[in-house]
C-alpha cells in the first residue's frame, strides 16, 4: 500500500477498519464508567441512634405518627390506614412491618412497579418511629425487635450458614447477593441490609417473601442467620476477586472478555511480529 | 517461499539437535525430514494452539489436585480450617475439597488454574472451531480431521462437566441432578439409565466415585489419543494457508518448524500457561466454600452451570412445560427430552456431518488447502452466523436469571420474548450476513477492475471531474484473484440413455435445486478480458495526468514501470 502523504499522529489510524469498533468500546466504557461513579454514591444508608423503646412508648409519639400518616401515607393506605385501591390496609401489620418498609426507603413507594425497590430513606428514624407507633396503635401486630433480641453476638455461625443456605439462598442466593424471582420481581441482596431490617424481614415477610416466625425459626436460629449474613457482608475472599459472587456467569463473561480477548491479543501481537 | 531467516542459522541450530540425537538413536533421516517441515504464518492458526496448551495445563493441574481430592461420598463430620462450615456433615468429596481450597499449600491456586483452565480449553476449541469453519478449512482432504474436532468439542463438554460435579458442594449437586432428570426423560429406558448411571435413587453413593474414573481415566484418555491423531493429520496433510502471493494449493509458504515454530509455539505456551496463573492467582472461581456441601433439599438462586453447558441450560429454560402422560404406562416429558436431549443431538450431528453435506450441495470434490475467506462463501458464512444467533439466545436464556435481576427485566418477558426471536433471528442473520458477504464480493471485483480509490481529484481539460485509482499491489491481488468459480450442477436426468429412470430421483433434485440456490446469486469473477481492460484504463488515467505535469500519485509506483 502506498503512504497517504500529511498524515500525523493518529489520523492514520481514522480509515483503519477497526477505527469504529475501539472508538465505540472506549465510549462504552467511559460511559459505564461515569454512570456506575454516580449510581454508587447515592446507595448508603445511615442512621442516627434514637432510644426505639422511648419513643415507642411516649403516647405523643402515636399522634405525631399519625399526622406524618396523613401526609405521606393516607393517599394509598387510607386516612384510617384501613387501605384503598391503591394500597394494602396497614390494620394489624404491626411495627416492624412499618419500620422494615420506612427505614429501607421501601415505603413510601415511588412508583409502582413489580417490586418496590429500596432507596434513600424519606423519614428520619424517629419519625420511622412515630409512624410505627401510629400503625401498632391500631392493632397489634409484630414489634420491633428489642435490643436483646438483635443481640446475635454468640450466634453459632456455622449453623447459621446452614440455615442460611436451607431457608435463603433459594431466592437471595448462596452469596446473599439476591436473586430474580418471577414477573420482574427479585430477592434484593442482603449486603446492605441492617441486622434489624434482617429481622424485621424474617419476622414480617415483605412482598414476595414468606414469614419465618419463631416457630419456624427460633431466636438463636435467626441470630445465627443474621451472624452468617453479617459475615458474607466482609468475608475474606482467599480465591481473589469474586466477580460480584454471581457465580458461573460473570466468571464466564470474564474469561470470553479478558481472558480470550487478552490471549486472541498475543496471538495477534506473535501473527504481526513474524511479518 | 517467504524465507525470511538465515539460512546458516538455521542450518547450524538444526544440525546441532539432529547430530546430537543421531549420535544416539540414529534418527537423522526422520527428524532432518521433519524439523524443517515449513508451517504458514498466521495470528488465527494460533487459536487451536490455546487449546492444546490449555490441555497441557489441566493434565498438569488435575494430576496435582489427584493427590488431595477424596473420591467418596461417605458422611463426615468437616473440622477443617473454614470456620462457617466447621462441624458441619458433609461428604468426604466436599470436604477434601475444602481442604485443597484451605489447608493444601498451593491447593486453591491449583483448582483455580484447573478451573479457569478448563473455561479456557472449551472457549479456545469453540473459536478453533469457527476458525476451521469460517475458512474452510475442512474441506476435502480435512473431513475426517474436522470430525476428530468435533468429537475433542463434545468430550471436553462432558469432562468438563464431569470435573464441575466433583466438588459435591450445592452447585455440584445441583448439576447432577439435572443430568439424572435428563436420563430420567429418556422414554420408556430412562429410569433404568438412570438407576444404572447413579446405582440406585439419586444422589446415592457411587456417583462421585464413579465420575471421579472417568474424568481422570477414561474421558482423558481418549481426548489424548484423539488429539494426537488431530495434530498428526495436521502434520501428515499439511496445513492449510490463506491465498496470497505465490500460495498454491500445491505448496506451503511459510517458515520452518525448527527454529521459528519451536519458538513461537513455546514462547505462546508460556503466555497462556503464565496468563492463566495470573488470572488464577486473582480472581475467584468457583468458591465452593461459599455453596455449602450439596444437601438434595437446598438450592440457590443463580445456580449455572459453566459456560460450555449454558446453552444446554438455557434450551431447558425457555422450553414450554410439555408433559404428556399415558395413562396407565408412562409419562413423557418432551419439557426435558427436546432441549436436553434432540437439540443438542442434532446440533452436534450436523455440525459433525457438514463437510459432507457442503460437499453434496456444491459438488466440490477438490483438494483445497488454500483457505476461503468467508464472503466468498457466502451461504456458509451465513449459516455460520445463523447457528451463532441461535446458539446467542440459548446462551442468553441459561444466565437469564443474572441478567433480568442485573438488568430490572423480567425473566418471564425474557422467556416469551426469547421464545419467538430464536426462531425469528436466525433467518434474518442468513439474509444480512449472505447480503454483506455478496456485497464484499461486489467490492473485490470493482477493486480488481478500477483499483482502489486514492481520494485525490483531477479535473480534466474539457471540466470534466475524475477520482483517480491507485493500481492494487500484487498481494492483494493475488487474495481477490484466489476466489475459483465452480461450475453449477447439471440438471439430473429423468431417465438413462437406456431410458430406465434414474434411482431416487427426487434425492439427486433436491441437491440440483439446493446447488443453484447455493451458487446463483454469487457475483461473478472479472474474466482475463476484463481484467486487462481495465488494467489499461488505469494505466491510461495516470499517464494522462502525468503528461500533463499533476503529480496526482507521486507516492504511487511509476505507470511505466507497472505492469
Amino acid at each position: 500500500m502506498a503512504k497517504r502523504s500529511g498524515t500525523v499522529g493518529f489520523s492514520k489510524y481514522r480509515k483503519h477498519p477497526a477505527a469504529l469498533s475501539v472508538i465505540l468500546f472506549l465510549g462504552l466504557i467511559v460511559t459505564s464508567g461515569v454512570y456506575t461513579l454516580g449510581a454508587n454514591a447515592a446507595n448508603e444508608y445511615a442512621r442516627s441512634s434514637v432510644d426505639a423503646a422511648a419513643i415507642m412508648n411516649d403516647p405523643a409519639s402515636i399522634d405525631a405518627g399519625k399526622r406524618l400518616f396523613a401526609t405521606g401515607c393516607a393517599t394509598c393506605h387510607g386516612l384510617n390506614a384501613q387501605g384503598n385501591s391503591d394500597g394494602p390496609t396497614l390494620i394489624g401489620v404491626g411495627a416492624a412491618s412499618v419500620h422494615f418498609q420506612v427505614s429501607s426507603g421501601r415505603m413510601p413507594m415511588a412508583s409502582p412497579g413489580a417490586q418496590v425497590m429500596r432507596k434513600k430513606p424519606q423519614y428520619t428514624e424517629e419519625q420511622t418511629l412515630q409512624l410505627a407507633a401510629y400503625v401498632a396503635s391500631l392493632s397489634p401486630g409484630p414489634e420491633i425487635p428489642t435490643a436483646a433480641q438483635l443481640n446475635w453476638a454468640g450466634a453459632d455461625l456455622a449453623e447459621g450458614a446452614e440455615l442460611f443456605r436451607a431457608n435463603c439462598a433459594q431466592c437471595h442466593s448462596f452469596s446473599g447477593r439476591g436473586g430474580a424471582l418471577t414477573e420482574g420481581k427479585y430477592a434484593p441482596s442482603l449486603m446492605i441490609a441492617t441486622p434489624q431490617q434482617i429481622y424485621e424481614a424474617m419476622i414480617t415477610g415483605p412482598q414476595a417473601m414468606p414469614i419465618f416466625n419463631d416457630q419456624t425459626l427460633n431466636l438463636e436460629e435467626k441470630h445465627g442467620i443474621i451472624a452468617y449474613i453479617e459475615y458474607l457482608k466482609d468475608s475474606p475472599n482467599p480465591g481473589g476477586f469474586e466477580l460480584g459472587r454471581y457465580g458461573p456467569v460473570t466468571e464466564g463473561l470474564f474469561l470470553w472478555t479478558i481472558g480470550m480477548g487478552a490471549l486472541l491479543m498475543v496471538a495477534i501481537w506473535i501473527g504481526v511480529k513474524a511479518k | 517461499m517467504s524465507q525470511q531467516v538465515t539460512r546458516g542459522a538455521v542450518d547450524k541450530s538444526i544440525d546441532g539437535t539432529v547430530k546430537y540425537l543421531d549420535d544416539r538413536l540414529s534418527t537423522s533421516g526422520f527428524i532432518k525430514r521433519n524439523i524443517k517441515k515449513v508451517f504458514p504464518d498466521h495470528w488465527s492458526f494460533m487459536l487451536g494452539e490455546i487449546a492444546l496448551y490449555s490441555f497441557i495445563i489441566l493434565l498438569l493441574s488435575g494430576v496435582y489436585l489427584t493427590f488431595f481430592y477424596k473420591p467418596s461420598l461417605v458422611e463426615i463430620v468437616y473440622d477443617g480450617s473454614y470456620l462457617p462450615l466447621k462441624g458441619i456433615k458433609m461428604s468426604e468429596a466436599y470436604a477434601s475439597t475444602l481442604e485443597i481450597s484451605f489447608d493444601v499449600r498451593g491447593g486453591l491456586l491449583m483448582r483455580q488454574v484447573h478451573h479457569w483452565g478448563a473455561l479456557l480449553f472449551v472457549a479456545a476449541i469453540t473459536v478453533h472451531l469457527l476458525r476451521v469453519f469460517f475458512t474452510g478449512a475442512f474441506r476435502k482432504p480435512r473431513e475426517l480431521n474436522w470430525v476428530i474436532g468435533v468429537g475433542l468439542l463434545v468430550l471436553a463438554i462432558l469432562e468438563g462437566f464431569a470435573g464441575y460435579s466433583l466438588p459435591d458442594d450445592l452447585l455440584s449437586g445441583t448439576g447432577l441432578r439435572i443430568a439424572s432428570g435428563i436420563a430420567l426423560a429418556i422414554p420408556v429406558v430412562g429410569t433404568y439409565v438412570s438407576f444404572l448411571v447413579f446405582g440406585g435413587e439419586f444422589p446415592g453413593l457411587d456417583f462421585i466415585p464413579r465420575l471421579y474414573t472417568i474424568h481422570v481415566l477414561l474421558v482423558p484418555g481418549i481426548m489424548l489419543a484423539l488429539i494426537t491423531a488431530h495434530l498428526m493429520m495436521v502434520w501428515y496433510q499439511k496445513h492449510t494457508q490463506y491465498p496470497g502471493p505465490g500460495r498454491t494449493n500445491e505448496n506451503v509458504v511459510g517458515y520452518p518448524l525448527m527454529p521459528v515454530y519451536m519458538a513461537k509455539a513455546g514462547g505462546f505456551f508460556f503466555i497462556v500457561f503464565g496468563f492463566l496463573v495470573l488470572v488464577s492467582g486473582l480472581v475467584t472461581i468457583n468458591p465452593i466454600w461459599k455453596y455449602g456441601p450439596y444437601m438434595p433439599d437446598q438450592v440457590t438462586a443463580g445456580s449455572q452451570p459453566d459456560w460450555y453447558i449454558g446453552w444446554l441450560d438455557g434450551g431447558t429454560r425457555i422450553m414450554p412445560n410439555w408433559e404428556i402422560t399415558v395413562p396407565g404406562m408412562f409419562t413423557l416429558s418432551p419439557n426435558i427430552l427436546i432441549p436436553a436431549v434432540v437439540v443438542p443431538g442434532i446440533m452436534f450431528t450436523l455440525l459433525a456431518l457438514y463437510p459432507w453435506i457442503e460437499q453434496w450441495i456444491t459438488g466440490d470434490k477438490r483438494i483445497h488447502h488454500i483457505l476461503e475467506r468467508p464472503r466468498n462463501n457466502p451461504n456458509r458464512t451465513a449459516l455460520g452466523v445463523m447457528s451463532l444467533v441461535f446458539y446467542g439466545f440459548l446462551w442468553i436464556s441459561g444466565g437469564n436469571d443474572i441478567i433480568a435481576q442485573m438488568l430490572n427485566l423480567s425473566i418471564n418477558d425474557m422467556t416469551r420474548v426469547i421464545r419467538v426471536l430464536i426462531f425469528i433471528t436466525p433467518p434474518i442473520a442468513f439474509i444480512i450476513t449472505k447480503r454483506i458477504c455478496l456485497s464484499l464480493q461486489h467490492k473485490d471485483r470493482e477493486r480488481l477492475l478500477h483499483g482502489d480509490p486514492t481520494g485525490r481529484l483531477l479535473r480534466l481539460p474539457n471540466g470534466e471531474f475524475i477520482e483517480v485509482h491507485e493500481p492494487l499491489s500484487d498481494e492483494v491481488k493475488a487474495i481477490l484473484l484466489a476466489r475459483t468459480e465452480l461450475p453449477m450442477l447439471t440438471p439430473p436426468a429423468e431417465v438413462d440413455a437406456n431410458g430406465v429412470k434414474t434411482p431416487n430421483l427426487w434425492v439427486k433434485k433436491l441437491q440440483h435445486r439446493l446447488n443453484r440456490w447455493w451458487y446463483v446469486d454469487q457475483v461473478p469473477m472479472p474474466t482475463a478480458a476484463e481484467l486487462t481492460a481495465a488494467k489499461a484504463h488505469t494505466l491510461h488515467e495516470l499517464e494522462d495526468a502525468q503528461e500533463r505535469g499533476i503529480e496526482i500519485a507521486k507516492d504511487l509506483p511509476s505507470p511505466t514501470k507497472s505492469h
